[in-house]
Parts: structure tokens; C-alpha cells; sequence
């Protein structure tokens, strides 16, 4: 019912090509953005913004990023978490070594670093595949994390190793509250992802999914898999540098390499597979489980007033969580957008299914 | 149908979950203390005696006392796992918990300290990181929230040598003897780095820094490394299960435990105990002593632990991380207490217990008041000074128990005052502060 399309007509190619071809798709995501850019600021607590939306935004934006490789080209990567370190780390010092420098021009340049780097980690791909692939990228994570903490330059000669971030100037605004936090991550993130959606349904895209299907008949219908594998592995890195730069930045404030260790790109890795393999929305719904389910877990114990130990409902969370992910997996491998695409297909045939 | 059912699940996850984030209600004549602690994960052993005391020494002033003048203390605990992002979280979830909101903060992680140190000045919530964190923190007029109370690294890394130095006759002695640094990486493991070097400079000895990968379980290349080098003394900067491994290792390559020395978060029973008999003779510093034979704690055993409301069990209660955990807490609570006589005695907001904390000033009665005799070194905090007054003590483990084999000894304010002021001023210039003018009164 809330589906049905009757009396949507396409009448021209553009509007048969559209991102959202559903009148109601579009009614739902504008309402959505309308919420997140104008309700949500001012209505939601500070624990919410910081500690809620802020890393859910920037770890959707990573996981973006990591689908594109992964679900769009179909290069598995275990390096995320160091691409991640490379745009924080990159930013971090033109911020302090350029004077003046703006931090959105900081950003897309550690996004541009970001993407040189895992072009040059990407070279591996055009020989090899699957789990080779993924040792192969395993060793980018280890030597990045490496340099980090050992090459003193990047880190401008701290004794301890850990950095914080310059104040957050943004077009000549100091921005210091959580909403104002908020909103930038979100406006970067929307533009990014509208970007990506257009991405993968173009040529590039096309070119990616191809690889990613069959690269031997890809080859033979003409796509170049140097290009594409590469231009997967720039693009995805310029998602995941971007979005390390803003953890560092807008989220942590101060961080040091164990912020973008290993975990990090695991952690990534499951929001892609949960959240939906070459899907946009996936790489949302992944962020937001990984994210805040544990975070739930975390305080229901306290919120219904149970009485146990920190230790057992942390344990607990573990426990709960796992079982989750693992009763997800089974339900439905292709992830929660494939869960979200299914209730749509249903609703549209609601209440005549056949 | 199948999956109508899964859907109606998750929409009852959610709801459920969004309940989850409200809040119960407070009541009003309370001051809140937020506890970050962690309870599992591979710190666990040393994290959790920790917290047991520190939650143990809350209870026990609001058994005995009835709370600080009438106010009681209300704490809560969060989960942290030593992860810096989940530290973060918990700090923005109880911050504002509460009538006036959290009292101080003690994150109890170095990671946690430095992500907190940029939010307390904005959520207006002092950092107490007690023995640990930002040494260069130590500035107050910089660094107003944050208060690295009886010690940072870099005192810790001074008293040291200064310690070599007393047990062989002088620092000219140190000419030419090798020390190596064996250090967690992090930024916990490196901040006694940069002090250790201009010592080394100095006073002429040898000085190398070996990483150990956190957790710290792998550590045979390191302590090759250490037999083919033979250093006279091997400083540890371990944290969890590090500790334990380093001192196994250092019985597997025959290096004499004896000249082994370690920062105070290298010095308890969980690090010692499973090396057994190859711990013997292994010192660690002590900012605080050991046992159940001080006033506050046998009242934390007579309040709680008679009544069967103790966190820990009765014979954990005296170790060396349960009384550092009292320790970190009762200097919170007498922040508190100096910042009701000056602004009444009801729940005070973080703001005014930070100034209580920066005019804290235990001397040695308050200390016997406090029932802290023979446990803790007097100290003064200042507005200049937010360390006040670094004094550490070197314990020896002779298989039972920790023996001090040393006085108390002064971290040298004249060496270390230049590098705090250096860094700090590096810091404030990165962010664009200004100094606070500290013959203003505050």
C-alpha cells in the first residue's frame, strides 16, 4: 500500500533513469534529510549527537568507501583502519604545516593522499585475488600503523605519539558545539554519498561491477582491469581517507595509531557484509548495527534497573551481539539491505501478494 | 511470514532500544561520580582492583559519613574495555548524570586522558588522571581542567634514576652503565622517553627503547634483544598482561630481576604473581603503600566488608591497585570537600569542584585525618603546578608481599619544570590558547 505506484508514469528516459524511480523513495528521503539537517540538531541531546550520530555518520561514510572496493569491485581489503590513518594523519599535518590552509581543503587533500596511497597498496590486485588479495592489503594495515607510530615526522616530534587535533575552523567559523559538529559531518557525508551513488551506476561503475562479476569476460568485452581495479582502489581510498580525517578531527579530537589499528578495518569489513555488499544503504544499516547495538546492549541492564556487575553486562553485550550478527548472516547473507529490498518488493504487491 | 516475524523483532529491538536511552531520574541532594572502568578484555586483571576500590572508597564515605557534609555521592559505572572511542562514550554518557552533573573525571587510560583532556574544557569537567596521562598536563595555567595528581612519567622516569644514582654512590657513577626501556607502545609506554634521553645526556649512561606490541604477550625478540645487549638495569613500562610476560622473560633470559625496575602501574600482584618464584626481587616504583593496616582502610573493611557490600573479595582489599584506586578517588572527594567550603555545602557542578582540586592541599594532618598515615606523601596543588609535588617510593617484591627499599624521593621540579613548560607551550600554540595568569585569584 504505502508502495503502490499506480498512476506513476515514466515518460522519459531520465525519468525511467532516475536514482530513486519511486515517488515515495524520494518523498522518504527527502523527509529523512529534512529530520537529520533541522529536527535532529536541535532536538537531540548532546550524548546522542557526539557519541551516536557523529561516528555512525563517519563510519558510513568509511564503510561507503570500503563497499566500493569491496562490493562494487570486488577487492577484498583488510587495510581500511591504515587508509583511515592515512587521511587523519595527512590532514593533520597540512593543517599544521600549511598556515591558512582551510580544514575542508585539508580534508579533501588527505583524501587525495588517502587515494594515492591505496592506489599505490592496490598494485597487488592486477596479479592477485580473494584471500591472497586480502594478506596482501593485511600488510598495508601493519606497515601503515608502523610509520605512524614510528616515523616522528608525521606525528610533528610528540614525545608521547598521540596528536590532537587544531581547533575546527571551518570557512572562517570556529566550530565548537556538538551541533555544529553535527552538521558538518552530515553535509559531508550526504554530498559524498550522493556522490558515490552516482558513481556506481555510471560508466566506472558499470566497469567496477564487471570486474567484479567475471574480470576475464570484463576483459573481453573491453574494460581494462588495470584502470578499473585502480580507479576502485583511488576512489574507495578517498571515501575511507576522508572519513579518517573527520574521526580524528570532529569525533576523537585527539587520537594516537591504535584509533585506526586492525579492529578498525575488521569492524568496517563486517558493516559491509552485514549492511549489504554493493549497496549504498548497506554501508548505513551496517554502520548503525555494528555502532549501536552494542551501545543498547551496553545500557539496558541499567536502564530497566537489573542489577548486574559491569563485568557481566559487558560480557553479555559481547555475547548478545555475536549471536546477533551471526542470526542476521543466516537469515539473510546478502546483509540488511537485501532485508530492506525484500520488505519493498512486499509492500508493493501489499495486500495482493501472489 | 518468516520474515514479517524477523521484521516485528527488529522493530521491537528498536524500540527497546531507544527506551534504553532514557534515563532514570535524580534526586537532588547528590553529587555524581562517573567511574570509567574496565572489567574485561585483556587489562582486565589490573583494571578491575582498580575499580573495586575506587567504587569501595565512594561507598564506604557514604557509609560512614552519610556522604561529604551531608551530600551523598552517587556513582556509576561504565565499561570501557581500554578502548579510547568506548571511553568517550562513556565519559559523554554520565557526564551529565546527576542534579549538577559528573564531579571529575578519572579515565584510566592515557588514550582516554588525552581524547577527555580536549573535552573537559568545553563539557567543563576536571580530568583527574592520577599518575598517569599528559605529563605536560602539569601546567595548569594551560592545562586548567586536567590534573595529573602525585606523578607523570616524566617525574616517574626521573625518580628512577635518581634511584640508580643513590644506590651507586652518585649520578657520576652512571657514566657509561646501559639502560634499556623495555615500553608498552603507546602513547602511555613513550611519554618517559623524551626524559629518560636528556638523563642519559647528562649523566652519561647508555640509554635504548624497546616497543613492545600492546597487548604485550609477544615478547621473546625483545628480550633477545636484551641478552645480546646486556644492559646494567632494564626499565619496564608495562600495563596489563605485559607486565607479567616481561618478568617471565626477563627469568627465561637469566636477566638479574633485581635490576629491574618498573613504573608504579608495573608494580602490583597480578603483574608479579605469575612469574611465581622468577619475580622475586623485582622492583617497581610505589606512589602509595600496600596492606589493610591505614586507618581508611580498615574502615572500608569495618563499613563494607563486615557487612558483606564490599566490591572486591575481602583478602583482594589492600593490594596495590585496590588502594590506588582508593587513593585516585579520595583525592577527587577531598576536591570536593575543599570546594563546599567555598561554595556551600550542596552538589556542586564540575566547575567549582575544579577549583577545589587546584587549591587542594593535603598536609600531613589532614592526611592522618583522612586515615591516609604512612600511605600517601603530602601534597600541594597550585594553579602553576597541577601535579603537586611528585613523590614515589621503590618497593621490592620478595615473593609474598611488596618491601620499600627506599625513602621517599622528590621527582627534581628544577629538571623537569622547563620540559612541562616547553611542551605545553608547543601544545597551546597547535590550539591557539592563551596562558591563564595565575596571580589572578580563580
Amino acid at each position: 500500500m504505502l508502495y503502490r505506484e499506480a498512476g506513476q508514469f515514466k515518460t522519459s528516459y531520465a525519468a525511467d533513469q532516475a536514482v530513486f524511480p519511486i515517488l515515495q523513495d524520494r518523498l522518504a528521503l527527502a523527509l529523512v534529510l529534512v529530520v537529520a539537517f533541522f529536527a535532529v540538531p536541535l532536538l537531540s541531546t548532546d550524548y546522542l549527537l557526539t557519541s551516536i550520530l557523529i561516528p555512525f555518520l563517519i563510519l558510513s561514510l568509511a564503510a561507503i568507501g570500503l563497499n566500493i572496493l569491496v562490493g562494487y569491485c570486488g577487492q577484498i581489503s583488510l587495510g581500511t583502519g591504515g587508509l583511515m590513518a592515512v587521511g587523519a594523519y595527512a590532514a593533520y599535518n597540512f593543517a599544521i604545516r600549511v598556515p591558512g590552509l582551510d580544514l575542508l581543503v585539508c580534508f579533501v587533500l588527505a583524501g587525495l593522499t588517502a587515494a594515492a596511497v591505496g592506489m599505490f597498496f592496490g598494485v597487488p590486485s592486477l596479479r592477485i585475488k580473494g584471500f591472497y588479495l586480502a594478506v596482501a592489503t593485511l600488510a598495508a594495515q601493519f606497515f601503515l600503523d608502523w610509520s605512524f607510530s614510528r616515523i616522528r615526522w608525521f606525528t610533528n616530534y610528540t614525545p608521547s605519539g598521540s596528536l590532537a587535533a587544531p581547533p575546527l575552523e571551518i570557512l572562517g567559523f570556529r566550530i565548537t558545539t556538538p551541533s555544529g559538529r553535527y552538521l558538518l559531518t552530515l553535509a559531508i557525508v550526504v554530498v559524498m554519498a550522493a556522490l558515490a551513488k552516482n558513481l556506481t551506476r555510471g560508466r566506472i561503475g558499470r566497469s567496477w561491477m564487471a570486474i567484479r562479476d567475471m574480470d576475464i569476460a570484463a576483459e573481453i568485452i573491453g574494460i581494462r582491469p588495470l584502470q578499473a581495479k585502480l580507479s576502485a582502489f583511488a576512489v574507495s581510498s578517498f571515501f575511507v581517507g576522508v572519513a579518517g580525517a573527520l574521526w580524528a578531527f570532529v569525533h576523537l579530537g585527539s587520537w594516537e595509531p591504535a584509533a585506526f589499528d586492525i579492529n578498525r578495518s575488521f569492524s568496517l569489513l563486517f558493516m559491509v557484509i552485514i549492511g549489504g555488499l554493493g549497496s549504498i544503504l548497506g554501508c548505513f544499516l551496517g554502520a548503525g548495527f555494528i555502532l549501536v547495538v552494542p551501545l543498547v546492549l551496553n545500557q539496558l541492564p541499567t536502564a530497566f534497573g537489573i542489577p548486574l556487575s559491569t563485568a557481566m553486562i559487558s560480557n553479555l553485550e559481547n555475547m548478545i551481539f555475536g549471536s546477533l550478527i551471526i542470526f542476521f548472516l543466516i537469515t539473510e547473507p546478502r546483509g540488511l539491505a537485501r532485508l530492506w529490498a525484500i520488505a519493498k518488493e512486499k509492500l508493493r504487491l501489499w495486500p495482493f501478494p501472489h | 511470514m518468516r520474515f514479517t516475524r524477523t521484521l516485528a523483532l527488529a522493530a521491537l529491538g528498536a524500540a527497546v532500544g531507544l527506551t534504553g536511552l532514557v534515563g532514570p531520574a535524580a534526586a537532588q541532594n547528590e553529587q555524581f561520580i562517573p567511574a570509567l572502568v574496565y572489567r574485561t578484555g585483556p587489562y582486565a586483571p589490573n583494571g578491575a582492583p582498580f575499580a573495586n576500590g575506587f567504587v569501595d572508597y565512594i561507598n564506604m564515605i557514604n557509609e560512614r559519613d552519610g556522604g561529604v557534609n551531608g551530600v551523598k555521592l552517587v556513582v556509576e559505572e561504565c565499561e570501557t574495555g581500554y578502548a579510547t572511542d568506548r571511553g568517550v562514550e562513556c565519559f559523554d554518557r554520565l557526564k551529565g548524570k546527576g542534579p549538577t552533573g559528573a564531579a571529575f573525571i578519572h579515565p584510566l587510560s592515557t588514550g582516554i586522558t588525552f581524547a577527555l583532556i580536549e573535552k573537559a574544557p568545553t563539557d567543563k569537567i576536571p580530568v583527574m588522571s592520577v599518575g598517569y596521562g599528559r605529563s605536560e598536563a602539569a601546567d595548569g595555567r594551560i592545562f586548567p581542567w586536567v590534573f595529573p595528581l602525585l606523578g607523570t612519567y616524566w617525574s616517574a622516569a626521573d625518580i628512577l634514576v635518581h634511584h640508580l644514582a643513590n644506590t651507586l654512590g652518585g649520578y657520576d657513577k652512571l657514566k657509561g652503565k646501559k639502560i634499556t626501556l623495555v615500553f608498552h607502545d603507546s602513547p602511555y609506554g613513550k611519554e618517559p622517553i623524551p626524559i629518560l634521553q636528556e638523563l642519559a645526556k647528562r649523566h652519561g649512561y647508555v640509554f635504548e627503547a624497546l616497543p613492545v606490541t600492546a597487548p604485550g604477550v609477544e615478547q621473546k625478540a625483545t628480550w633477545l634483544q636484551i641478552r645480546q645487549g646486556r644492559p646494567d638495569y632494564v626499565f619496564l613500562w608495562g600495563w596489563g598482561v605485559m607486565n607479567s610476560t616481561s618478568i617471565k622473560e626477563a627469568a627465561a633470559v637469566n636477566f638479574p630481576r633485581n635490576r629491574m625496575y618498573g613504573v608504579w602501574w608495573s608494580g602490583a600482584e597480578p603483574d608479579v604473581v605469575p612469574a611465581e618464584a622468577g619475580a622475586n626481587g623485582y622492583n617497581s616504583l610505589a606512589l602509595h603503600a600496600t596492606g589493610t593496616s591505614y586507618g581508611v582502610v580498615r574502615d572500608v573493611l569495618k563499613h563494607l566488608y563486615d557487612k558483606g557490600k564490599g566490591a572486591a573479595k575481602r583478602e583482594e582489599v589492600g593490594q596495590v591497585l585496590y588502594n590506588r584506586g582508593l587513593v585516585s578517588v579520595a583525592l577527587g572527594i577531598e576536591g570536593i570537600r575543599v570546594a563546599q567550603e567555598r561554595f556551600g555545602k550542596k552538589p556542586l557542578t564540575g566547575e567549582q569542584v575544579r577549583w577545589g582540586i587546584e587549591n587542594l592541599n593535603l598536609t600531613p594532618e589532614r592526611i592522618n585525618q583522612m586515615g591516609f598515615e604512612g600511605l600517601l606523601a603530602p601534597l600541594k596543588v597550585s594553579c602553576l603546578d597541577h601535579e603537586g609535588g611528585s613523590r614515589a617510593r621503590i618497593q621490592q617484591w620478595d615473593g609474598k608481599g611488596w618491601k620499600f627499599i627506599s625513602d621517599w624521593i622528590t621527582a627534581d621540579d628544577k629538571l623537569l619544570r622547563p620540559f612541562v613548560e616547553t611542551a605545553a607551550a608547543k601544545y597551546a600554540q597547535e590550539k591557539s590558547i592563551a596562558a591563564r595568569d595565575c596571580s589572578k585569584p580563580g
